[in-house]
């Protein structure tokens, strides 16, 4: 690994599943020579995790976040594309590079009542990492980790267990034993969503210290914009397995260009009795991930739509700045790049409209 | 608070527990609904909000029971009511509730149009094809379309069950409408859309709500008066606007800072360390004392009496303090005032 390789690369990455089940679906496909009906789960996925760097994922239920946190995880193969770990591609890894790679990067799950093991310990299972990847370590480690996520005094914290605690604290040990073995990246599927207000904000506090003093970069997941803008520096909006839009977060949410970001951004309640919100304007739901329509996913729903929405749009850069993209037709010149191969942007990989 | 449709005085809620130690889920609490009114109810998990909206349609666990105090729907005690004359006389006609999971409040094995002709078997006398008209309607109230009230619950998505029951909770035409967590299972496009369309009830319908939710945003933008819960207890109660300018109880405080603007996001947000107390002895304490900053011993050595906000009309606080509170909380309370939205100039 050269110093410049960014941490995490997805290149192109698609994760799909086929749907077919039965046994006379599988007859009539062959017959019929139809191929499979596939879920296009994760479609053409391009992302650049950076050292110390902090992105966010989010999107509504069923748009792919939590395959895409998998995929990364190697719980999925990718169906296509390359991830790169450090420079190297995990297509390439054998098993110790795996076992590498699970101990270099951690999960934070979104349900801490059940990602604990309720028979063990805070010791044993913040410990159980340790174990498992063969590192040495003493007991005051494990009650320095634990301070530093905030569960003070670690002597009392360290011999309860689960039932013992409560859902901010849970959550805590999950972070902690997420960080015990020193991990290079973070992947965290809506942490504070389950837990209540005043926690949650103790939490996003934490995940915001940490990953400054650790010097860990995450990946964060959430259907929360709200919450998401507190965490990350850049934010990836995914629609139906392609992300739409990724932009610095403050560029984002005060300058959104796609349409549905423009949608998610004004749904989000403000907590101000005096402020009149202006209320999204788009109907419906995400479409069914089986029948996708051509082209762009979006257009079923889009205010904006155009003819041109049944291809697909490419993704572009409409500041000329390098710190957006946006899979949008409305900003770009369809004739003035008809025919042209690079993008704009210089940056990313080219895709011709079908 | 000149028409109350529903008033708590002074409730004491427990739930009675084999070994004795029994949990003291409610204390306490008054507050009171006007007629018209949209009224939100806020708290973390635990805190007794779901207990309340059970008490009101008489929906409590078995061993659950109002020990004290008085509920009084229009006028009328409702706390010592039987399950008949619960059947009879409020459940369904007169308060109907929208519950947290539309998902399983459905029957899955019935059409939704048989489901409605049961509802209106036992509590109308319409016949078959009036009853399944009058569920067209609502359907078109609700922004469904027409044609799919033959449907299965399983046909539906998770928005659209959720707008199959706010047509159901409107079906006897109701007075009152508790709506527990109507939102929480959905995503921000659909809860914003199902909120709106809630909204529009209020004039058609001449309905008054009770909302139970962990959303401070969404009582904020949505109701007209609220109540804030702490650990069995209320907190603080008034129009939403005093308890947003004035917040006078330690914990509305806290949790108005605790809660994510989207467009601050460089504000720091409010922690509120520690967790509520169990509630099995009898709450003589303010349940909020130990993650108080603001304490003081007499917050344990009772519970605090109902002030009220100097300069409001109907604004209690239920701490001993909340008179200083403007002076102690004084970092909490303007935080924001060389903040600028990041949101601005994009609507």
């Amino acid at each position: 690994m050269s110093a410049n390789d960014p941490v995490l690369e997805l290149r192109s990455v698609d994760k799909h599943f086929q749907t077919t089940s039965s046994f006379v679906e599988t007859v009539k496909e062959r017959v019929f020579g139809e191929g499979p009906k596939l879920v296009r789960a994760v479609d053409d996925l391009d992302m650049t995790l950076e050292q110390n760097q902090v992105q966010g994922v989010i999107g509504e239920s069923g748009c792919g976040k939590t395959t895409l946190l998998r995929t990364v995880m190697g719980l999925y193969d990718p169906s296509g594309g390359d991830i790169r770990f450090q420079g190297q591609s995990t297509s390439e890894f054998d098993k110790s590079d795996w076992k590498e790679f699970r101990r270099k990067v951690q999960i934070v799950f979104q349900d801490p009542f059940n990602s604990l093991d309720p028979k063990f310990s805070v010791r044993r299972t913040i410990a159980e990492p340790l174990e498992i990847h063969d590192i040495d370590y003493e007991r005051s480690d494990i009650e320095e980790m634990l301070e530093k996520v905030g569960l003070t005094p670690a002597s009392q914290y360290i011999q309860q267990f689960p039932n013992q605690l409560s859902g901010g604290e849970k959550q805590r040990v999950a972070i902690a034993r997420a960080l015990i073995t020193d991990p290079e990246v973070i992947l965290a599927d809506e942490p504070s969503s389950m837990l209540d207000v005043s926690t949650q904000a103790s939490i996003l506090n934490l995940l915001n210290d940490l990953t400054n003093e650790f010097g860990v970069s995450m990946i964060y997941i959430s259907h929360d914009l709200s919450t998401v803008s507190y965490v990350c520096d850049e934010i990836n909006v995914m629609y139906l397995g392609r992300i739409v839009e990724k932009a610095e977060t403050r560029k984002l949410l005060s300058d959104p260009k796609h349409p549905y970001t423009k949608a998610l951004i004004q749904s989000i309640p403000i907590p101000d009795p005096h402020h009149a919100r202006e209320r999204a304007t788009i109907g419906g739901e995400p479409g069914d991930p089986i029948d996708m329509p051509e082209g762009c996913r979006f257009k079923t729903r889009c205010p904006e739509r155009m003819d041109v929405c049944d291809q697909k749009p490419r993704d572009v850069d409409p500041d000329g700045d390098g710190e957006r993209t946006v899979a949008c037709h409305l900003y770009y010149d369809h004739e003035a790049t008809a025919g042209q191969v690079d993008e704009p942007a210089g940056e990313h990989t080219p895709e011709t409209p079908t | 608070m000149t028409d109350p449709i529903l008033e708590f005085e002074n409730v004491d809620i427990r739930y009675r527990t084999e070994k004795g130690n029994d949990v003291y889920a409610v204390n306490d609490a008054s507050f009171s609904i006007d007629r018209h009114d949209y009224f939100g109810l806020v708290g973390e998990s635990g805190c007794g909000k779901s207990t309340i909206a059970d008490a009101i349609v008489g929906g409590l666990d078995s061993n659950g029971e109002v020990t004290s105090g008085t509920i009084r729907y229009k006028g009328e005690e409702i706390q010592d009511y039987s399950e008949s004359e619960f059947n009879e006389n409020v459940r369904w006609k007169e308060i109907s509730v929208i519950p947290q999971s539309s998902m399983n409040s459905l029957d899955p094995v019935m059409k939704l149009s048989n489901q409605a002709v049961e509802m209106a078997k036992y509590h109308t006398d319409l016949t078959e094809t009036e009853a399944v008209d009058r569920l067209r309607e609502l359907f078109e109230v609700v922004g469904l379309s027409e044609s799919r009230i033959h449907d299965y619950p399983h046909q539906f998505s998770g928005g659209m069950q959720q707008r199959a029951i706010i047509a159901f909770a409107l079906y006897l035409r109701p007075s009152l409408i508790i709506a527990d967590e109507p939102t929480t299972a959905l995503d921000v496009i659909m809860q914003d859309q199902i909120i709106d369309y809630i909204n529009g009830l209020k004039d058609e319908w001449d309905i008054s709500m009770l909302m139970i939710t962990h959303d401070i945003s969404v009582v904020f933008e949505n109701c007209d008066s609220m109540a804030v819960m702490h650990g069995g207890q209320v907190a603080e109660t008034g129009s939403v606007v005093d308890v947003y300018d004035r917040p006078r109880h330690p914990y509305a405080i806290l949790l108005q800072n605790a809660f994510p603007d989207v467009r601050f996001p460089d504000r720091e947000l409010a922690v509120i360390d520690g967790h509520p107390p169990q509630l099995r002895d009898e709450v003589d304490f303010c349940t909020f004392a130990d993650r108080c900053p603001w304490a003081q011993p007499e917050c344990r050595e009772g519970a605090p009496d109902a002030q009220a906000v100097a300069g409001d009309d109907d604004h209690q606080a239920w701490c001993i303090r909340a008179d200083e509170m403007e002076e102690l909380a004084a970092e909490h309370l303007e935080p924001n005032a060389d903040e600028e939205s990041i949101l601005e100039g994009q609507e």
